[in-house]
C-alpha cells in the first residue's frame, strides 16, 4: 500500500509523503437493438424526439418491460469480471426530479444488484495488479439536456432543450472498490475495461459519444494511514485522458491543501478540459435522498444457473488472457501484446496476418506504421484497405530481404490508399532491394570518388567511417540498395 | 317495459342478433339518458358521441352483411371508461387539473382490446383525482351524485362509472380498484363492481395510482354481464410485465352451476363491528342465509391481520403514489404553471396548483414513509403486514371456497359528511382494502335496501379463481332478485 | 407517539409548493394518520419477509425486438413548450442527482 512508486509525494518542503486512493464508477451503454424497458431503437445520433414512444415519454398508464438481450450482456459482463451472478436480484426504483427524466425516478438497481464482488486484472509499468469490482447493475439512461441562451453553460443558461431520444437506453453501471493508487492505474484500469467490453461486444464504449461515462471518487491520505481521507466525487471527463489528468490534478489539489495545513471538503468536483483543472460545483452538507423502493411494476430476476453457465462457457477470449498468449506464442513484447490484444478487430487481423509471416515482423508493423496510417487517415482498422495479406506480404518480404525498411513503408503506405496487393507494389515502384553487385559496383565506385574523408578514415583503420559511405550509396539508389550487400561492396573495394 | 338503456349488456347482445334493435338505437336511448340526467349525476368528464356514432354504424353494418355470427359478444353495447384509462386521441385527466389537456397519444390495452371487438364508447367517467378516494368528491372538476339519492355520495374512486351504469347512461363501464374503488361505489349505486385478481387484467394504460394494488374493474347490471365483460378485457398482455402469463378465459361458462356444496367463509368480527350501518348488516346476514338455503355452507373463518390491512394500504399506496406521480412536472404533457424563474420553481408551482388535497395529503405521506430514516419504520414494516394478510388468505381459502362480508361498512353518505376528516373516509374501505393487499379477486353485488339505498355484498375468491367467485354470485343474485332501480331513472318514460 | 414531520422538507423532496394553511393542514393530518399507520408496527416480526408483488413472478422479459415509436409530431403534441423539435423548460440551475 505505501508503495513510494504510487504515491503522490513527498511534497518538496515538507517529509510527509502521500497515497491517492481512487474508486471508479462507470456507467456504460449497452448497444442493443431497442432500449432498456420499450421498443423504441436505441441509436445513437437521430433528429431530437424521433426515438420516443409513451413508455420512454414516461406518459401516463405506460408500464416498463425489460429487455432480455441487455440483462444477458450484463450477466456475460458480470462474468467476464469474475462477479457472481446474484441468483435473485430486483430494481429498484431511484427517485429524484430531473426534466431529463421522463418519470422523475430512475429505474436501476440498489441492494441486491444482478452482480457482485469481481475484480479487473491491469497491468502498470509490467506489475500486475487486482481491482475489485463492488458491483455492476443494470439502470436505464436519461435523455439529454441543451443549455440554451447566453453561455450555454448550466449557469447563466436562459432555457433548456430536452431530446429523450436516450432515454430509457440500457445502462450497466460498473462500480470498483477504491483499489486504485494513481492516476495511471486508473487509466490502465479504464482501458482494461474498455477492451474487456468490447472483447465481449456488448457497447461500443465511445466515451466521445458518451456510451462511456466515468466518475472517479479521489481521496489521499498521509502513508501508513489506516482511514480513507475526504473524498471528492470528480464529473465530466471526456476521455481516458482527462480521466488520468483529472485525478492528476486533483490529486496535486488536495496534497497541496494537506500539505497546507488544510482540510479537504466532501464535494463533487467538474473537470475542465481547455484548463485541466477542477472546480467545485456543489459540497454535500445535505445527502441526496432518492426514496429507493421496489420497482412495482417489474419482477425480480433470477437467472437459470444453467444459462448463466451456459454464458460463461460461451465468453470470448478476453483482453488480459489473449495478452498473455500473445506474448507467449507468438513472442510479441508486452507493450505490443496490449495494444493488439486490447481490440477484438487488431487481436484478429494481428492472427491472421501473423499465421503466414514473423508474428514480430506483423507486431511491429501493424502497432508502428499502420497504426499510425490509420490515425492520420482517421480511420478505424475495419474500414481500411489493407486486409491482414498485406501484412503478411509485408512481413515475409522484409524477412527475405526482398525490401528494405523504407521499401516496405513506401510499399505500406501506398498499399493502404489504393488496396492493392504489397507484392503487385513492391514491382509497379521498384521498390526491391538491388542485391546485384554489378549493377551496384559502379554507384560505390562513385560514393567512394567523392568522399575521400571518409575513406582515408576507414582505411586508417576507423571502421565506423563505413557507415558515412553507406548512407549516400542508399540515397543514390533511392533506397533500394541492399543494405548489407553495399557494406559488403564497399568493404572490397577500399580494401583493395 | 324497461328502456334499451336500463338493459343489460347480454340481454342486448341477443336483441341485436336477433335484428329486434340496432346498435344505433342502443346509443341513442343511452344518448338520451344522458341528456336527460348527467346534469345532475355528474358522470362523465368527456362524452365521445362522435366517436360512438362510427362504431355503433359500424356494428349495424356487420350484421346487416349477415356477420351476427362473428360478432363479438360486447359488439354495439355501449361502454363508459374511467378516465384514468387512456383512450388515444380522446382527452384523459385522471380527474385531476394537472391533465385537463392531456390528449393520449396511445390507448390502454383494456380498451384496445373492447374497441377491437366492436365496443361503443359514449364518454370518459368522472372520478376522485388519480383515483384517489371513496366518495369523488377529490374530483378536480365536480363530485358526482348518487343516482339514488342526489345528495349522497356515488361512493369512489369510479363513482362516475358506477352512477353511470346505475342510472342507464352507459349499459356497462370500466374502472379501476386500488383499495376498493371499483366495489365500494358498485355498492352505493346497486350495481355489480368486479374486481378480478392482479394482474388478470393488463394495467398497461391505467393511470398508475399504487402500481402493485391498482387492479382494472367491470361495472354491469349483472353478474353475467360481468364475466362477459371481463372475458373480453382479461389475459396476457406482453406491455404489462406483471400481466398473469395465461391467455383470457371464458368466464360465462359455468356460471349458472350453482352453489351447492360451495363453503362459503364469514369473518365473524365484520359483521359485528362498531360502525357497521345495522340495516347493512341485516341485508349482508339474509344473503347469507340465502346462500345456505341454496346448498352452500356458511361457516367462520379468521383474517387475523386484517385489521392492520388498512394501516398497511395507507403506506404503500402513498408511497407508491409518491413515485407514480412524480412524473406529472410541467415538461412533457399536462398543465404548466407559468412564469417560473427556474425549472424546479416550475415543477413545484405546477404540482402545487395542479394537484388536489388529497393527491397532495398522498404524495407528502408517501414521500415520507419512503424517506432516509423511516423506510424501514413504515413501508418496510407495511410490505410486511401485506405478507401476513397474504398469509391469511391463503390459511382461509384452505377452508372456505370463497369469504363474505359487507362490501362496506355503510350505504351512501352524504356529500361534505367525511371530506374534513380522512380517516373516516379511509375506513369505508376496510372490507375491501384487503383483496387488494393480496391480488384475490372480489365481486360486489346489491343484496338489497337499508334506507333506501342499495347495500353491497362482497365475495371474495381464491387467486385466479373469478370462475367460482362469479358463480356463487350469480346463484346469490338469482335467489335475491334485485329488482330495485334508483328513483331518478324509474320517473323517466321507457 | 405523534411523529413530528419536517413538512417543509418532505415538500421539498415531493416539489409541492404548498400555502401556509396547507403545511399546517398537512403537518396535522399526517400525523394522525401516521399514528395509525404506526400500527403497522405491532405485527410485523423480523422473521416476516416484505411482500412488493402480490403474485410472485420472476425473469419477466421482452425480446430485444424494435416496436412502434411515436411520430415527432404526436411525441410534442402535449408539450407545454417545445422548440427546434425538443420540450421546452425554463433554465436549470443545479444539478440535483448524484449519477
Ligand atoms: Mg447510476
Ligand atoms: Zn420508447
Amino acid at each position: 500500500m505505501g508503495d513510494a512508486a504510487t504515491t503522490a509525494g513527498p511534497v518538496a518542503g515538507t517529509d510527509t509523503a502521500y497515497e491517492t486512493v481512487i474508486g471508479l464508477e462507470c456507467h456504460v451503454e449497452l448497444s442493443t437493438r431497442t432500449k432498456m424497458f420499450c421498443g423504441c431503437r436505441n441509436e445513437f445520433g437521430a433528429p431530437p424526439n424521433t426515438n420516443v414512444c409513451p413508455v420512454c415519454l414516461g406518459h401516463p398508464g405506460t408500464l416498463p418491460v425489460p429487455n432480455e438481450r441487455a440483462i444477458e450482456s450484463i450477466v456475460r459482463i458480470g462474468l467476464a469480471f469474475d462477479c457472481e451472478i446474484a441468483p435473485h436480484s430486483l430494481f429498484h426504483r431511484k427517485n429524484y426530479f430531473y426534466p431529463d427524466m421522463p418519470k422523475n425516478f430512475q429505474i436501476s438497481q440498489y441492494d441486491l444488484p444482478i452482480c457482485v464482488g469481481g475484480h479487473l486484472d491491469v497491468e502498470v509499468d509490467g506489475e500486475g495488479r487486482r481491482i475489485g469490482i463492488t458491483r455492476v447493475h443494470m439502470e436505464e439512461d436519461t435523455g439529454k439536456t441543451t443549455h440554451a441562451g447566453a453561455t450555454g453553460r448550466i449557469a447563466g443558461a436562459d432555457y433548456a432543450l430536452e431530446d429523450y431520444n436516450r432515454a430509457g437506453v440500457p445502462l450497466v453501471e460498473i462500480v470498483s472498490e477504491p483499489d486504485l493508487r494513481s492516476p495511471a492505474e486508473a487509466r490502465a484500469y479504464l482501458t482494461e475495461l474498455r477492451a474487456t467490453l468490447l472483447a465481449l461486444g456488448v457497447s461500443d464504449v465511445r466515451m466521445e459519444e458518451g456510451s462511456l461515462r466515468c466518475d472517479a471518487n479521489i481521496s489521499v491520505r498521509p502513508v501508513g494511514h489506516p482511514e480513507f481521507g475526504t473524498k471528492v466525487e470528480i464529473k465530466n471527463m471526456n476521455s481516458i485522458r482527462s480521466v488520468e489528468r483529472a485525478l492528476r490534478h486533483e490529486q496535486e489539489r488536495q496534497v497541496g491543501v494537506l500539505a497546507g495545513g488544510g482540510r479537504v471538503v466532501q464535494e463533487t468536483r467538474h473537470f475542465d478540459e481547455t484548463t485541466g483543472t477542477t472546480t467545485s460545483m456543489r459540497s454535500k452538507e445535505e445527502a441526496f435522498d432518492y426514496r429507493y423502493f421496489p420497482e412495482p411494476d417489474l419482477s425480480p430476476l433470477e437467472p437459470d444457473p444453467a444459462w448463466v453457465e451456459r454464458l460463461r462457457a460461451e465468453l470470448p477470449e478476453l483482453p488480459a488472457a489473449r495478452r498473455r498468449r500473445f506474448e507467449q506464442r507468438y513472442a510479441v513484447p508486452p507493450a505490443q501484446a496490449a495494444t493488439l490484444a486490447a481490440d477484438h478487430a487488431w487481436a484478429a487481423f494481428f492472427e491472421e496476418a501473423a499465421a503466414g509471416a514473423d508474428p514480430r515482423l506483423v507486431a511491429n508493423w501493424m502497432t508502428g506504421d499502420l497504426a499510425g496510417l490509420l490515425n492520420e487517415a482517421g480511420i478505424e482498422l475495419a474500414g481500411a484497405k489493407v486486409g491482414p495479406r498485406h501484412l503478411t506480404a509485408l512481413a515475409r518480404l522484409l524477412a527475405d530481404g526482398t525490401i528494405s525498411s523504407a521499401g516496405a513503408k513506401a510499399a505500406l503506405a501506398e498499399a493502404f490508399a489504393t488496396g492493392e496487393a504489397i507484392e503487385a507494389v513492391v514491382r509497379a515502384r521498384g521498390l526491391a532491394q538491388v542485391s546485384d553487385e554489378g549493377a551496384l559496383t559502379a554507384v560505390v565506385d562513385e560514393v567512394i570518388a567523392e568522399n575521400p574523408g571518409p575513406v582515408e578514415q576507414f582505411r586508417g583503420g576507423k571502421e565506423g567511417a563505413l557507415n558515412a559511405l553507406i548512407g549516400p550509396v542508399m540515397k543514390k539508389t533511392g533506397g533500394s540498395a541492399n543494405p548489407q550487400v553495399v557494406r559488403d561492396l564497399l568493404r572490397a573495394r577500399l580494401s583493395r | 317495459m324497461t328502456a334499451l338503456c336500463d338493459r343489460t349488456g347480454h340481454d342486448l347482445a341477443a336483441a341485436l342478433r336477433a335484428g329486434e334493435v340496432s346498435a344505433a338505437e342502443i346509443l341513442a336511448a343511452t344518448t338520451a339518458r344522458i341528456e336527460a340526467v348527467d346534469a345532475r349525476v355528474g358522470a362523465f368528464l368527456t362524452r365521445t358521441g362522435d366517436l360512438a356514432a362510427r362504431q355503433a354504424a359500424t356494428v349495424d353494418a356487420r350484421l346487416a352483411a349477415g356477420e351476427a355470427a362473428a360478432l363479438p359478444a360486447v359488439a354495439g353495447i355501449p361502454l363508459a371508461l374511467k378516465d384514468v384509462l387512456t383512450t388515444r386521441g380522446v382527452r384523459t385527466t385522471a380527474g385531476s387539473r394537472i391533465l385537463e389537456p392531456y390528449v393520449p397519444p396511445y390507448d390502454c390495452t383494456a380498451w384496445e382490446r373492447l374497441a377491437a371487438a366492436g365496443s361503443v364508447l359514449v364518454g370518459k367517467t368522472n372520478c376522485d383525482e388519480f383515483a384517489m378516494g371513496s366518495s369523488n368528491e377529490n374530483s378536480a372538476y365536480a363530485p358526482v351524485r348518487n343516482p339514488w339519492n342526489l345528495d349522497t355520495v356515488p361512493g369512489g374512486s369510479s363513482g362516475g362509472s358506477a352512477a353511470a351504469v346505475a342510472a342507464g347512461e352507459a349499459v356497462w363501464a370500466l374502472g379501476t380498484d386500488t383499495g376498493g374503488s371499483v366495489r365500494q361505489p358498485a355498492a352505493l349505486c346497486g350495481v355489480v363492481g368486479l374486481k378480478p385478481t392482479y394482474g388478470l387484467v393488463s394495467r398497461y394504460g391505467l393511470i398508475a395510482f399504487a402500481s402493485s394494488l391498482d387492479h382494472v374493474g367491470t361495472f354491469t347490471r349483472d353478474v353475467r354481464d360481468a364475466a362477459t365483460l371481463l372475458s373480453a378485457i382479461a389475459g396476457h398482455d406482453p406491455r404489462d410485465a406483471t400481466s398473469l402469463p395465461e391467455p383470457a378465459g371464458d368466464y360465462v361458462r359455468g356460471l349458472e352451476d350453482g352453489v351447492r356444496g360451495l363453503r362459503v367463509g364469514v369473518v365473524e368480527e365484520w359483521l359485528s363491528m362498531e360502525g357497521i350501518q345495522p340495516g347493512v348488516r341485516d341485508a349482508v346476514s339474509a344473503a347469507l342465509d340465502r346462500l345456505e338455503g341454496l346448498g352452500a355452507s356458511v361457516v367462520p373463518v379468521r383474517l387475523p391481520h386484517a385489521d392492520y390491512a388498512l394501516s398497511a394500504y395507507y403506506l404503500i399506496a402513498p408511497a407508491e403514489c409518491s413515485s407514480n406521480l412524480a412524473r406529472y412536472d410541467g415538461v412533457r404533457y399536462g398543465a404548466r404553471a407559468a412564469g417560473a424563474a427556474d425549472v424546479v420553481e416550475m415543477n413545484a408551482r405546477t404540482r402545487g396548483a395542479g394537484f388536489g388535497d388529497e393527491v397532495k395529503r398522498r404524495i407528502m405521506l408517501g414521500t415520507y414513509a419512503l424517506s432516509a430514516g423511516y423506510y424501514d419504520a413504515y413501508y418496510g414494516q407495511a410490505q410486511k403486514v401485506r405478507t401476513l394478510v397474504i398469509r391469511d388468505f391463503e390459511a382461509a381459502f384452505g377452508q372456505v371456497d370463497v369469504i363474505a362480508s359487507p362490501t362496506s361498512p355503510t350505504t351512501a353518505f352524504r356529500l361534505g359528511e367525511r371530506t374534513g376528516d380522512p380517516l373516516a373516509m379511509y375506513l369505508s374501505d376496510i372490507f375491501t382494502i384487503p383483496a387488494n393487499l393480496a391480488g384475490v379477486p372480489g365481486i360486489s353485488i346489491p343484496c338489497g335496501l337499508a334506507d333506501g339505498l342499495p347495500v353491497g355484498f362482497q365475495l371474495m375468491g381464491r387467486l385466479r379463481d373469478e370462475a367460482t367467485v362469479l358463480r356463487a354470485a350469480r346463484a346469490l343474485e338469482d335467489a335475491i332478485g334485485f329488482a330495485a332501480r334508483p328513483p331518478l331513472v324509474a320517473g323517466l318514460p321507457a | 407517539m405523534t411523529p413530528t414531520i419536517d413538512v417543509d422538507h418532505v415538500a421539498r423532496l415531493a416539489r409541492l409548493v404548498l400555502t401556509d394553511e396547507e403545511r399546517e393542514r398537512f403537518g396535522r393530518q399526517l400525523a394522525l394518520i401516521l399514528e395509525h399507520a404506526d400500527r403497522v408496527r405491532e405485527v410485523a416480526a423480523a422473521d416476516v419477509p416484505p411482500t412488493s408483488h402480490p403474485i410472485p413472478r420472476a425473469n419477466v422479459l421482452r425480446a430485444d425486438e424494435p416496436g412502434p415509436s411515436l411520430s415527432h409530431e404526436d411525441a410534442l403534441a402535449n408539450a407545454p413548450e417545445a422548440e427546434a423539435g425538443m420540450f421546452r423548460v425554463p433554465p436549470i440551475t443545479e444539478r440535483e442527482e448524484e449519477g
